[in-house]
């Protein structure tokens, strides 16, 4: 009898033992989604303002709006930690002033070496809001996940840092869309 | 000689660039040139001289956010305005930003004289940003900075050797203010000018002077203008004598020049810091003979003590016994007011004017 009930303890603990080793490998692959979607971010972010500052350093806006876009750019690419948010909301902001009136952009177009430099940094407008979207979207299931009793009770998430969301103003100019 | 000046910063709100623009059309119309203001402004009540720009937007710019003229509107504006003036020289204000001025200088073809005012350190985006302006900034043929730092920023920004030509005043503001008995002590009217709570001002300095003379006149008053806490500037002075010194807080140019105008001596206890002191000229200008600390800055504006008297900066004993001196004797105080009236003619705009119309007159000829 005694073997018996032996066994089946055995066996339940096995079961609770896997369940608990699938959730630390579902939040393991949540953890590297999250990685791989952040690099994706930075990627788009990194295109963004290379090609703000390669429109602006062509000669085909006024020197003023030229200027706020270098500065911003620059600052954009220079920041670093905490002012990364800031600075990539900043050029966000310029690009919209700059590229704010649809006609304006389409008479920009009219020049066929601007072309590909507005459709670029357009292109890179609306991947950098998705890719914040994205990843946002993974940080937010695996911070519910990480919630969850048994993973704060067994520590699944081991030593992982707290998972933080990007807040960014990332609304593209509407004169691109 | 047809001019056209472009004003970077919206005329619907103060500051001192768009004060020097109108001041110095105003000014060079005096002179009876024929002045086109263009400048950003949303407001039907401007004068005759000024073309309005339009509107200005709020974007970040070089670590703050500041109110630009970027874009196709403001470009086709500045363009149309400089076609239709057929201008003989342009006079752009701080074209290095993102600006109408830079606008206007991008689109401009004769002439053109720039005049830098703020004293400010690099852009973190320089180097990057001087490529895009180079071009613009080679079409200027003179460069006029507003004060020596103004002039030492440019310097090493780019180099090249931009003239000095200060801001000038109305000399007849001050000349023609009416006193205010109410203000005026029976033994004399003493007058500062200057934010209470910073040391270089030197409030506390003359605080302490005029405590040990007023204990022996009770008739002697002190006029103190300027911003602050007026509770702590307070403190500074001895007890007994505390309700000689009226607080004036800070206030506008009218009443400002109604002080000095009825004030019998302007001090200027300034511990450093000053690199101009155009105080001392409107002090002057309103008919106040002028005591001012030792700084090279001040010794310069009265003349080494020809226009105005110097004390040993920082010395309070020296500020007391120099200001009982000056209050005693009305007829060195009177010779000191007549060298200073004409003194001050030279700071005055119609002078000003005439330095700016020798630097136009020089790139129309070249």
């Amino acid at each position: 009898m005694t073997g018996a009930w032996v066994a089946l303890a055995l066996a339940v603990l096995e079961v609770v033992g896997l369940w608990l080793s699938w959730t630390a490998n579902r939040l393991d692959r949540m953890h590297h989604r999250i990685d791989v979607a952040r690099g994706t971010l930075d990627a788009e972010l990194l295109r963004r303002s290379g090609a703000a500052l390669e429109i602006a350093s062509s000669e085909a806006l006024d020197p003023p709006s030229r200027l706020l876009l270098l500065d911003a750019a620059h600052e954009a690419r220079s920041a670093e930690g905490g002012g990364l948010e800031l600075a990539e909301s900043q050029l966000s902001q310029a690009l919209r002033a700059v590229f704010e009136r649809p006609e304006d952009v389409a008479e920009l177009r009219r020049d066929p070496a601007v072309v590909p430099l507005v459709g670029e940094l357009a292109e890179h407008c609306v991947k950098v809001e998705l890719a914040r979207r994205f990843h946002n979207d993974v940080v937010v299931s695996a911070r519910a996940l990480r919630s969850r009793r048994r993973v704060r009770w067994f520590r699944l998430a081991g030593h992982a840092p707290p998972l933080r969301t990007v807040d960014l103003d990332d609304v593209p100019p509407p004169g691109l869309g | 000689m047809r001019v056209g000046i472009v004003c970077p910063y919206s005329l619907d709100t103060p500051g001192g660039v768009q004060n020097h623009v109108r001041d110095l059309a105003e000014a060079l119309i005096g002179l009876g040139h024929d002045v086109s203001v263009l400048a950003p402004s949303e407001s039907d009540d401007l004068p005759a001289y000024v073309v309005p720009a339009g509107r200005t937007v709020a974007v970040p710019y070089n670590g703050a956010v500041a109110r630009m003229s970027f874009g196709p509107v403001a470009s086709a504006r500045a363009r149309r305005w400089l076609n239709e003036g057929g201008f003989d020289v342009l006079h752009l204000h701080e074209p290095a930003t993102p600006s109408l001025s830079l606008l206007a200088l991008w689109a401009a073809e004769g002439p053109v004289v720039a005049t830098y005012h703020s004293a400010h350190p690099r852009s973190r985006a320089l180097s990057a940003t001087a490529a895009v302006l180079r071009p613009s900034l080679e079409k200027i043929s003179a460069r006029i900075a507003v004060s020596e730092d103004a002039r030492d920023t440019q310097v090493s920004h780019v180099g090249g050797e931009p003239v000095v030509i200060p801001n000038g005043l109305y000399v007849d503001r001050f000349a023609d203010a009416a006193p205010r008995p109410e203000w005026r002590g029976e033994q004399g009217t003493l007058a500062f000018v200057g934010r209470l709570g910073e040391p270089r001002k030197g409030f506390a300095l003359l605080a302490e002077a005029f405590g040990r003379l007023a204990v022996d006149r009770p008739g002697l008053r002190l006029l103190v203008v300027g911003g602050g806490d007026v509770r702590q500037a307070a403190a500074l002075v001895p007890g007994p004598v505390r309700d000689q010194v009226g607080f004036l807080g800070p206030v506008d140019d009218a009443d400002k020049a109604a002080v000095l105008r009825t004030a019998d001596v302007y001090v200027a206890p300034n511990t450093g810091g000053e690199s101009f002191g155009i105080v001392l000229v409107e002090a002057m200008a309103a008919g106040a003979t002028v005591l001012a600390s030792d700084l090279p800055a001040f010794r310069r504006v009265l003349e080494d003590g020809r226009c105005g008297l110097l004390f040993r900066s920082e010395d309070a004993d020296d500020l007391a016994g120099r200001l009982a001196d000056l209050l005693d004797d009305p007829d060195r105080r009177a010779a000191l007011d007549e060298q200073a009236r004409t003194v001050v003619r030279r700071y005055d705009w119609s002078s000003v004017a005439e330095r700016v119309v020798h630097v136009y007159e020089t790139v129309v000829r070249a």
